[in-house]
């Protein structure tokens, strides 16, 4: 039972990597311009690198034989724990970024508190992590300003990219049965301690962006539930056609 | 036939400006203590932005320790028609290579 929550625990952030991971890959060749679009896939390549260590975790805690492969690309899109956030579209570029930036913050804050786990491997995890995020950070931090102090047209844009994708902030902080578990035994993070500082770090970036933080009433959930929104389909019938077309193919 | 090259120009100009990317040039410091190298060039719009290219693009294999960027607008080039001027008076003074002395072993970075 306890190596199920622990399953559990670890793959919800194995997804999480994952589905943010080829949502950037998406970008491939797509950027604005070269530089940027290498960039986009640097970070896209450290986040599947994190997927991977996540779901092998994860994997080897099933005691099944299974596979990182196995979770990626054989389960359903019930079966997936993502947040919600992390399956958006990636939309105009400044919806890439927005959804990134509130993504990185918190995985910043995230792992920085993963760190001191009780679990080993999560920590060593959290640890190689924390270096890749924080230039993440950097990189996306960095447009969020670009962009929202930039030209009209660039304001606009990055302004309703945060609008629309503000009602799935608050995801990332719930905490379920499984995670209240894993905090009290040390493995894990009260994930609702680090909104105070995301918050602080978000308005900071949005006050030298000249943007306006959003008032939002309804919050989305259900990922950690495995109910998604209507792009994670099409977004898995996409990464795992081919081991669904030619199973346990390798190359 | 007059028409063909200035068409193309135009639109190289358009392109340009609306791209408004200015070029810049990278060093990179392989090791600490040894001189930057010129890596090549990248697009950005500003000097954030030069530097996260230039880390992106050149030291993706742990090719540096540090970055230097500049505009490439900054750097004063020597002009290949001045090439005799500049460089032909040094090529009968041999005198100047430092093949002449021996370098102790315990010199490094050379």
């Amino acid at each position: 039972m306890e190596r199920q929550n622990l399953f559990r625990y670890v793959l919800s952030f194995g997804d999480d990597a994952l589905i943010n991971g080829q949502r950037l890959s998406q970008w491939a060749y797509k950027a604005p311009f070269l530089e940027e679009d290498i960039a986009l896939s640097n970070i896209a390549l450290d986040i599947f690198g994190r997927a991977n260590l996540f779901l092998d975790y994860a994997a080897s805690l099933k005691e099944n034989g299974s596979t990182a492969d196995d979770l990626a690309f054989k389960r359903n899109e019930r079966e997936f724990t993502n947040n919600l956030l992390c399956e958006q579209p990636n939309g105009n570029f400044a919806d890439t970024m927005v959804r990134q930036f509130f993504l990185d913050v918190f995985n910043k804050l995230l792992f920085e508190e993963l760190i001191v786990s009780k679990d080993s491997q999560l920590s060593a995890i959290s640890q190689k992590s924390i270096k890749e995020t924080n230039y993440h950070l950097r990189h996306s931090s960095n447009w969020i300003i670009r962009l929202g102090d930039g030209t009209q047209e660039s304001h606009k844009k990055v302004q309703l990219a945060i609008n629309n994708l503000w009602m799935f902030t608050d995801e990332l902080f719930e905490m379920n049965n499984n995670a209240t578990e894993m905090k009290k035994q040390k493995i894990g993070v009260d994930c609702q301690t680090l909104k105070p500082e995301w918050d602080k770090i978000v308005n900071d970036i949005f006050l030298i962006a000249t943007i306006h933080k959003p008032i939002n009433e309804h919050m989305a959930t259900g990922g950690r539930q495995g109910i998604h929104t209507e792009h994670l389909g099409h977004l898995l019938s996409d990464m795992q056609y081919l081991q669904r077309a030619y199973p346990d193919a390798i190359w | 036939m007059l028409h063909w090259p200035m068409k193309k120009n135009m639109k190289k100009k358009t392109k340009m400006s609306k791209n408004k990317l200015s070029v810049w040039e990278v060093f990179i410091q392989p090791k600490i203590g040894v001189p930057f190298q010129h890596a090549g060039n990248i697009h950005a719009t500003d000097k954030e932005m030069a530097l996260q290219n230039a880390r992106d693009l050149y030291t993706r294999r742990q090719e540096g320790t540090c970055i230097w960027v500049v505009k490439s607008d900054d750097i004063v080039s020597s002009n290949s028609d001045d090439n005799e001027s500049f460089f032909d008076p040094a090529d009968d003074k041999v005198y100047r290579y430092p093949t002449f002395f021996k370098i102790s072993k315990k010199v490094k970075g050379i």
